[in-house]
């Protein structure tokens, strides 16, 4: 790989560009005259390689520079060394969720993970999400995520507020709901969930979130359902027990336990464990 | 024989982003057996990244605005290449294409009585932007990824196609892998569309993601469709330049539809220097006046920081050639100067932009509610795509339809900012209804099987391929090099000499890309993709250069420094390329055809 390359995106053939100007995604290694020192640090990286029936650590160097983040160094790993270390990723800006693992045990999206903000005399090990079947090196089978939001009843919205089809919301009704409509699905949430993490309980419980996407649909301003009774049976909501892990390592800084857990169980309660209400069902039910 | 599995659709779209999910829904919605592949994980596509909003004329902030006015400032944006007849549909059918999104649980920002609210962008003459915060991409792809999943649309992840199939004269259906395993899936369908997004990946510094490597329009253009306009490709003005690993990720437009101001490193703001003729009567004069305008006053014009992205592309590249650039080749991007004008201003900016306040945060660990950003152009888009019908979507090879980036016209030489999320939405639909009617009113047709063999063995090639020791090149080397010479050679700025290098470059490319070797097996392996991709990224690479070549005059987003001036003898046709019989690129010139009265008489108005 040639680690530096003339690239001019300002000014392309314009000669004015002082520095050397790096591209950005799978080559970051050249170094800009801006930054201090002389020669290139190196750092080594602890890769997990394997596949569903196993695998094992490999340890790989690579230069760094400053701002590159653990993607970058994947990618320089994958080109220089490694052209097949699977890897996945798409916008490398925190907004595609595509690029979760566990850095340094921490479960992390890699294009977010600044490397100084790593202990780079130690090596930085790199590792696939634990509570996913690996696919290959970085790569996990994500794919019960996608049949459990298939089982979550649909936005149903009321009838049109106006005469031309349209409705009328208040800023301070929708911004409730676009906190959790941030999420990019990434499922570090269900990554660090210790119930989907160690209990393995993915046929009873959906995970932290799903939880998040009941949340948006049930506080929607608009929308219709009541999905409360499926969330106490079939989606498990009594197996979280508010750890918080979840909300900790949200990249987008959903307050994930706090604004859409507690109130969902809220509901659950009121709705199914409510004395007063209990007896007014009992009342009815007796009529 | 080739082992591989088969499925049937009526209609396979090709790509999940906001085009290809606007399409599968709405071919569902008539009843077609619809098949969706993605390269991607399902809701992963570049559309999370668009930032800004949906460009329609709802009229809820400014009710001077029509779809008569966002017609004439697309056509004005795209310097009146585009094709007018798709510029009407867009401007007229984009509102109710964004009221569906909300009826389908889309949640947008709201004006003070509720309704949709919408934001200021560069080239639209009114607030136009339906937007949530700088995140509307996500809000779209997600709207419309669970609206399809609960239609029960058949979705192929991580799947890549690497071949059209034809029957004769029809298409027939689709060749590809399985990324995960490697393995051959054969898609029988009487119609395809094509959704596949652009080709930033022939460029070195870019917005775009790794998907973004030309597929639909390489694999149009071998299975004989036309392309047109592949001069086009549209440098955002603002993307980041530092740190280096971040070069090239997007700074939105809302920035400076928010007030952001572009400054040199003398802190003068350069955009007023030079403001062109034709925007000149919409522009505002003064620094007040564009104040004004973004906070809404309806008697402001707009700042000159909202004019088109090709001319400040070459605004701040002059400032940086003449040596007035930031330290690390960009220029100065500031909102933070708005606290002067507003109390909270740190507050709002964080609600208004609230991604890029994280994205510069975590980044390069700068707070642009306090200082100001660097930034300068990065690859972006491609006007250019599959010629199609402006009705119906369906290219110049029946069957085959394509939507959104893939396909060419609504934007002509430029397109203005927050239309290509319209332009998904209206076209996407359209795509899909009329590839649903298409395959209702077809017979099935016949894969030949020798066809599926020969195109198994050519994807395999690279295995294959004896490893010299050392002289083995693997496909990143030969990737990078493109990248590398696309961004130097047919750039920002273009000249005859340095693009016939180009095409030089591109034939000895073609014989490396030819002989890469990768190593391991088939099971998820970024080596052989990227090997596979190699031609696509070629084949658009080229088709940039010829058309680029052909058009000896500046327009829109190409600016060609042997030829600076727009010329009037380019302004009514569109360059085309088309495959030749034994391979050869043929590059054409096809004449537009007579606007409308009607719609002329629009265009008169808005001058």
């Amino acid at each position: 790989m040639t680690a530096t390359a003339r690239v001019a995106g300002v000014g392309a053939g314009a000669g004015a560009a002082s520095h050397d100007v790096v591209k950005s995604g799978q080559r970051a290694a050249a170094r800009s005259d801006q930054s201090a020192g002389g020669e290139a640090k190196r750092a080594t990286f602890h890769v997990w390689r394997g596949d569903g029936a196993g695998g094992e650590f490999k340890s790989y160097e690579t230069s760094v520079s400053e701002g590159m983040v653990v993607l970058d160094a994947i990618h320089q790993i994958q080109a220089e060394s490694a052209n097949d270390l699977a890897v996945r990723w798409n916008c490398k800006a925190g907004k595609c969720g595509s690029c979760s693992a566990e850095v340094n045990g921490m479960p992390k999206l890699m294009c977010m993970t600044r490397l100084n903000d790593l202990d780079l005399d130690e090596p930085v090990t790199v590792e696939p999400m634990h509570a996913f079947p690996v696919v290959r090196d970085l790569v996990t089978d994500v794919s019960w995520n996608f049949e459990v939001k298939k089982r979550i009843r649909k936005f149903t919205p009321r009838a049109p507020d106006a005469p031309d089809g349209t409705w009328r919301m208040a800023q301070s009704d929708v911004d409730r709901v676009q906190e959790f409509r941030k999420c990019v699905e990434c499922f570090l949430c269900q990554d660090v969930c210790h119930v989907l993490r160690d209990h393995q309980k993915h046929d009873e419980f959906i995970g932290p979130r799903f939880l998040v996407h009941v949340a948006a649909l049930e506080m929607h301003p608009l929308d219709t359902e009541n999905r409360v009774d499926e969330l106490r049976t079939a989606h498990g909501i009594g197996y979280c027990n508010i750890t918080k892990c979840c909300t900790r390592v949200c990249p987008e800084n959903i307050t994930i336990t706090d604004n859409a857990i507690i109130p969902l169980k809220e509901r659950v309660v009121d709705q199914h464990y409510d004395p007063l209400r209990g007896l007014v069902r009992l009342f009815r039910r007796g009529k | 024989m080739a082992d591989y599995e088969t499925h049937a659709h009526d209609v396979l779209v090709v790509g999940a982003g906001g085009a290809g999910l606007r399409a599968a829904i709405e071919a569902a919605k008539s009843g077609a057996r619809v098949g969706l592949v993605c390269k991607s994980l399902l809701g992963k596509a570049h559309t999370v990244m668009a930032e800004g909003g949906v460009a329609a004329a709802l009229s809820n902030v400014d009710d001077r605005d029509s779809w008569r006015v966002h017609f004439a400032d697309t056509m004005r944006g795209g310097q009146y290449l585009n094709n007018w007849r798709m510029a009407e549909l867009h401007a007229k059918e984009a509102p109710d294409r964004v009221r569906e999104l909300e009826a389908w649980g889309a949640v947008f920002d709201r004006t003070p009585d509720g309704r949709i609210l919408q934001r200021n962008f560069g080239g639209h003459k009114y607030p136009r932007l339906a937007h949530v915060g700088d995140r509307t991409g996500l809000e779209m792809i997600r709207t419309l990824q669970d609206y399809a999943v609960q239609m029960g649309i058949d979705v192929h992840m991580e799947c890549t196609v690497v071949d059209l199939i034809r029957d004769g004269e029809r298409i027939a259906g689709a060749f590809a892998y399985d990324r995960d395993r490697g393995r051959f899936k054969v898609f029988e369908s009487r119609a395809i569309v094509l959704a596949t997004g652009g080709i930033g990946r022939a460029y070195s510094v870019t917005s775009n993601s790794w998907e973004y490597t030309g597929d639909g329009h390489s694999l149009a253009y071998r299975a004989g469709a036309a392309l047109q306009d592949m001069e086009f490709v549209q440098f955002h003005p603002t993307g980041m330049v530092w740190p280096p690993s971040v070069k090239g990720i997007l700074v939105t437009e809302g920035v400076r539809g928010e007030g952001g101001i572009l400054v040199n490193r003398e802190g003068r703001r350069f955009m007023f220097d030079d403001i062109p003729e034709n925007y000149r009567s919409q522009t505002a004069d003064n620094e007040e006046e564009g104040w004004r305008y973004v906070q809404g006053d309806k008697s402001a014009r707009r700042p000159p920081e909202l004019l088109t992205r090709d001319h400040i592309a070459r605004a701040i590249m002059r400032e940086v050639r003449e040596g007035r650039g930031s330290p690390h080749g960009g220029v100065f991007l500031d909102i933070s100067w708005i606290s002067s004008k507003m109390r909270n201003a740190p507050d709002h900016i964080k609600k208004k932009l609230p991604s890029m306040y994280h994205q510069f945060k975590q980044l390069a660990d700068i707070d642009i509610t306090a200082e100001p950003m660097e930034v300068g152009p990065t690859t972006h888009y491609v006007m250019g795509g599959v010629r199609v019908d402006g009705d119906s979507q369906m290219s110049t090879l029946p069957g085959l339809f394509a939507a959104g980036e893939a396909a060419a016209g609504l934007h002509g030489a430029n397109r203005l900012g927050g239309n290509s999320l319209s332009d998904l939405l209206v076209f996407g639909m359209r795509a899909g209804e009329y590839a649903a009617k298409y395959a209702a009113e077809t017979s099935p047709a016949r894969i030949p099987p020798d066809e599926v063999d020969a195109a198994a063995k050519v994807a395999l090639e690279p295995f294959g391929r004896a490893t010299n020791g050392s002289s083995a090149e693997g496909p990143y080397q030969v990737q990078d090099t493109l990248q590398d010479m696309m961004q130097d050679l047919v750039g920002i700025v273009r000249r005859q000499e340095e693009m016939q290098r180009a095409l030089d470059g591109i034939a000895a490319l073609r014989l490396r890309a030819a002989a890469v070797s990768v190593t391991g097996n088939r099971e998820y392996n970024p080596g052989w993709h990227t090997a596979l991709d190699l031609e696509n990224l070629l084949i658009v690479s080229e088709a940039v250069t010829r058309s680029a070549l052909e058009r000896q005059e500046s327009r829109g987003a190409q600016f060609r420094e042997d030829y600076p001036d727009k010329d009037p003898a380019y302004a009514n046709f569109n360059i085309t390329v088309t495959r030749g019989r034994k391979g050869e690129m043929i590059v054409s010139r096809v004449p537009i055809p007579p606007m409308r009265d009607d719609l002329k008489q629009i265009v008169e108005e808005n001058k």
